[in-house]
C-alpha cells in the first residue's frame, strides 16, 4: 500500500478565550490573587481525522467560523494540535495568506527572496527563478518599488507567484482562486491546474460548492470544529447544500420577520404623527 | 535532535534573509546608512570622554579606548536583549500565517545586533591605533569575550523573548534593570577605587562585567585572559542559554494564543 500523503489523527484545538487579554503583570497579579483567572475554554477543532492519498483533491466545506481556516493552518504547521497528530509526507505550499512574510519596507525584488526563504528556497534557487517570478507577476518596472507602495492585488499576485514557483507535494488552497483581475485569475487558475494534472495532493477550501465539486474527488464537511460528513465530494456537497439551504429558510425568515418589524414601526410612528397635530390643536 | 537539525538547515535561508533585513531597514532611508554604526558610538565616546575625562580629571591617553570598547559591548548586550523582548510579538503577523521555527525569531534579532556590533569594532581599532594604543599578540584573546558575550546575549534573549510574549510590562523592567547592569558595567569610570575598597565583587557577580573587564586585557592592557571571571561568565551564560531554551521550547506552542 502506498504511504499516505497527510495524515490527521483525532486532532483537536483549544482556544483559550479570555474575556479580557491579560497581558500586564499587574492585571495578572490581582487576578491570580482574586482568583478571577478564568477562561472561556473554546474547542476550534474536536477530533478531526481523515488520511489523503497521494494526488487526492479534499474539498473543505463549512459555514464560517466552522473551523476550516483553523484546519488548514493545523495542516501548515502554524498551528500546533492541543490533541492528535499530523503526519504529512512531501512538502508543503501554504496559499493561506498570501505573502505572510513580506515586509512592507522592503522592495518587491528583495521580498521575493525574504518569502522565498520563509518557504524554504534558498537564494541561488531564487535567483534563478527570478525572472520566471517577476514574469508571473506581472509587476514589470514595479519589482524595484517598495512594497508599502503596492496595491493589495500586485501583493497578492507576488505572493501567488513565489508560492507557486516550485510543484510541491501538498497543497494548501484556502480561498486564493480569487486573487487580482480576471484575467490574473485564469492564470494562476491555469497554473493550479497543472499541478493538479502532476498528481498534486490538494486541500481546498471554498465557499463555492460548484467550484469543489469541480476541482475535488473528496470533501468533508465541519461545523462548529467537527466532522459532520466525509467521503466522495458529491455526496458531501449535497448535505452541504441541504444545510445551507436549510440556513437560507432561516435567514430569509428572519429577514422578513424584521421588514415586518419595520413596516409595523413605521405604521405606528406615522399613526402617532397623524394623531398628534390633531391632539395640538 | 536530527529532526531539529533538518528543520535548521530547511529554514537556515530564512535566518539569514532575516538578519539581512534587519540590519538593511534599520539604516535605511537614513542619510549616512550604516556607516552610522561607526559614528554613533565615536560621538558617544567623545561626550563620554569629555565628561568623564577632562571633567573628572582622568587624563589618561587610552581612556576614550577604555570607554568605547566598554560602551561597544554593553550597547550590544543591551540592543540584542531589548529587541528580544519584542521579536515574537513584533513578528506576530508571520507568526500567526506562516510556520517558520520559532526561536529563529529572537535568535535573528541577536545575531543582526552582532553583525552591526562586529562592524563597530572597526572603530575601536582606528581609535586605538589613533591614541596609540597598539595590539600586542593578547589581542587574539579577544575573541573569547566575544565568544562568551554572544553566549550570554543568547541565553537572556531566549529567556526575555518568552516573557516577552506573555507580559509587555517585562519591556521596561528589563530597560530598567539595563540601567543597573550599565552603571555595574565601569563603562566610564576606572575601577582602582573599588579594588582598594574591596567592593570589587559588586562588579564581579555582574557577567557583562567580567566579560568586557577580560577584552580590555587583551586589547588595552596586552594582558592575558583573568581564568576566573571567565569561567564565571561562561557558567553563567550557559546557564542562562539552558533556562532560556528550556522555557522557550516549553511554551512556545502558547505564544500564538497570546499575539
Amino acid at each position: 500500500m502506498a504511504k499516505k500523503a497527510l495524515e490527521l489523527k483525532n486532532v483537536s484545538i483549544k482556544f483559550n478565550l479570555s474575556k479580557e487579554k491579560v497581558d500586564s503583570l499587574k492585571v495578572y497579579v490581582i487576578k491570580l490573587l482574586k482568583r478571577e483567572l478564568k477562561y472561556n475554554e473554546f474547542w476550534a477543532l474536536k477530533d478531526i481525522s481523515f488520511s489523503l492519498e497521494k494526488g487526492d483533491r479534499l474539498g473543505v466545506l463549512g459555514l464560517n467560523g466552522a473551523g476550516k481556516s483553523t484546519l488548514m493552518k493545523v495542516v501548515a504547521g502554524v498551528y500546533k494540535p492541543t490533541e492528535g497528530e499530523v503526519i504529512r509526507r512531501g512538502k508543503i505550499a501554504p496559499l493561506i495568506e498570501l505573502g505572510a512574510g513580506f515586509n512592507m519596507e522592503y522592495t518587491g525584488r528583495e521580498n521575493i527572496f525574504l518569502y522565498g526563504s520563509v518557504l524554504g528556497y534558498s537564494k541561488a534557487f531564487l535567483k534563478e527563478k527570478y525572472d520566471e517570478i517577476v514574469e508571473f507577476s506581472e509587476l514589470g518596472e514595479f519589482i524595484d518599488v517598495p512594497m508599502k507602495n503596492y496595491s493589495s492585488g500586485m501583493r497578492s499576485r507576488l505572493g501567488f507567484a513565489i508560492a507557486t514557483i516550485v510543484c510541491p507535494d501538498i497543497l494548501i488552497l484556502d480561498e486564493v482562486l480569487s486573487v487580482g483581475d480576471a484575467k490574473f485569475r485564469k492564470k494562476s487558475e491555469a497554473k493550479i491546474m497543472k499541478m493538479f494534472d502532476e498528481g498534486v495532493t490538494v486541500l481546498f477550501v471554498s465557499h463555492s460548492v460548484a467550484q469543489v465539486e469541480r476541482l475535488c474527488n473528496k470533501a468533508i464537511l465541519l461545523e462548529k470544529g467537527r466532522i459532520i460528513a466525509q467521503g466522495d465530494v458529491l455526496d458531501v456537497t449535497k448535505i452541504y447544500r441541504e444545510m445551507t439551504d436549510d440556513a437560507q429558510i432561516k435567514q430569509a425568515e428572519q429577514e422578513k420577520k424584521k421588514v415586518q418589524q419595520q413596516v409595523n414601526d413605521l405604521v405606528i410612528k406615522n399613526t402617532e404623527y397623524i394623531i398628534q397635530p390633531q391632539a395640538k390643536q | 535532535m536530527n529532526g531539529i537539525i533538518k528543520n535548521f538547515m530547511h529554514y537556515r535561508h530564512f535566518l539569514a534573509e532575516n538578519v539581512k533585513k534587519d540590519i538593511k531597514l534599520k539604516y535605511r532611508s537614513s542619510y549616512l546608512g550604516i556607516i552610522w554604526t561607526l559614528i554613533e558610538p565615536l560621538l558617544e565616546m567623545i561626550v563620554l570622554t569629555f565628561i568623564f575625562g577632562t571633567l573628572f580629571g582622568n587624563n589618561d591617553k587610552s581612556f576614550p579606548v577604555y570607554i568605547l570598547s566598554g560602551r561597544l559591548l554593553y550597547s550590544f548586550y543591551s540592543g540584542s536583549t531589548r529587541s528580544c523582548v519584542r521579536s515574537i510579538r513584533g513578528n506576530s503577523g508571520m507568526i500567526k500565517k506562516v510556520y517558520v521555527p520559532k526561536y529563529l525569531y529572537p535568535l535573528s534579532s541577536i545575531l543582526s545586533s552582532y553583525v552591526t556590533f562586529g562592524i563597530s569594532l572597526i572603530i575601536l581599532a582606528v581609535v586605538s591605533l589613533v591614541l596609540g594604543v597598539y595590539p600586542t599578540w593578547y589581542i587574539f584573546g579577544a575573541i573569547v569575550p566575544l565568544i562568551l558575550l554572544f553566549i550570554l546575549a543568547f541565553g537572556s534573549g531566549m529567556i526575555f523573548a518568552t516573557i516577552g510574549v506573555f507580559f509587555r510590562d517585562f519591556e521596561y523592567l528589563w530597560g530598567i534593570a539595563l540601567t543597573l547592569i550599565m552603571y555595574t558595567c565601569a563603562i566610564f569610570y576606572k575601577v582602582d577605587r573599588f579594588a582598594a575598597s574591596g567592593k570589587e565583587w559588586v562588579l564581579n557577580i555582574n557577567p557583562l562585567y567580567c566579560i568586557i573587564k577580560n577584552f580590555r586585557f587583551c586589547i588595552i592592557d596586552g594582558q592575558p585572559l583573568e581564568l576566573e571571571t571567565c569561567l564565571y561568565a561562561l557558567t553563567f551564560g550557559v546557564i542562562t542559554s539552558i533556562i532560556g531554551l528550556i522555557m522557550f521550547n516549553k511554551n512556545q506552542d502558547k505564544f500564538i494564543l497570546h499575539i
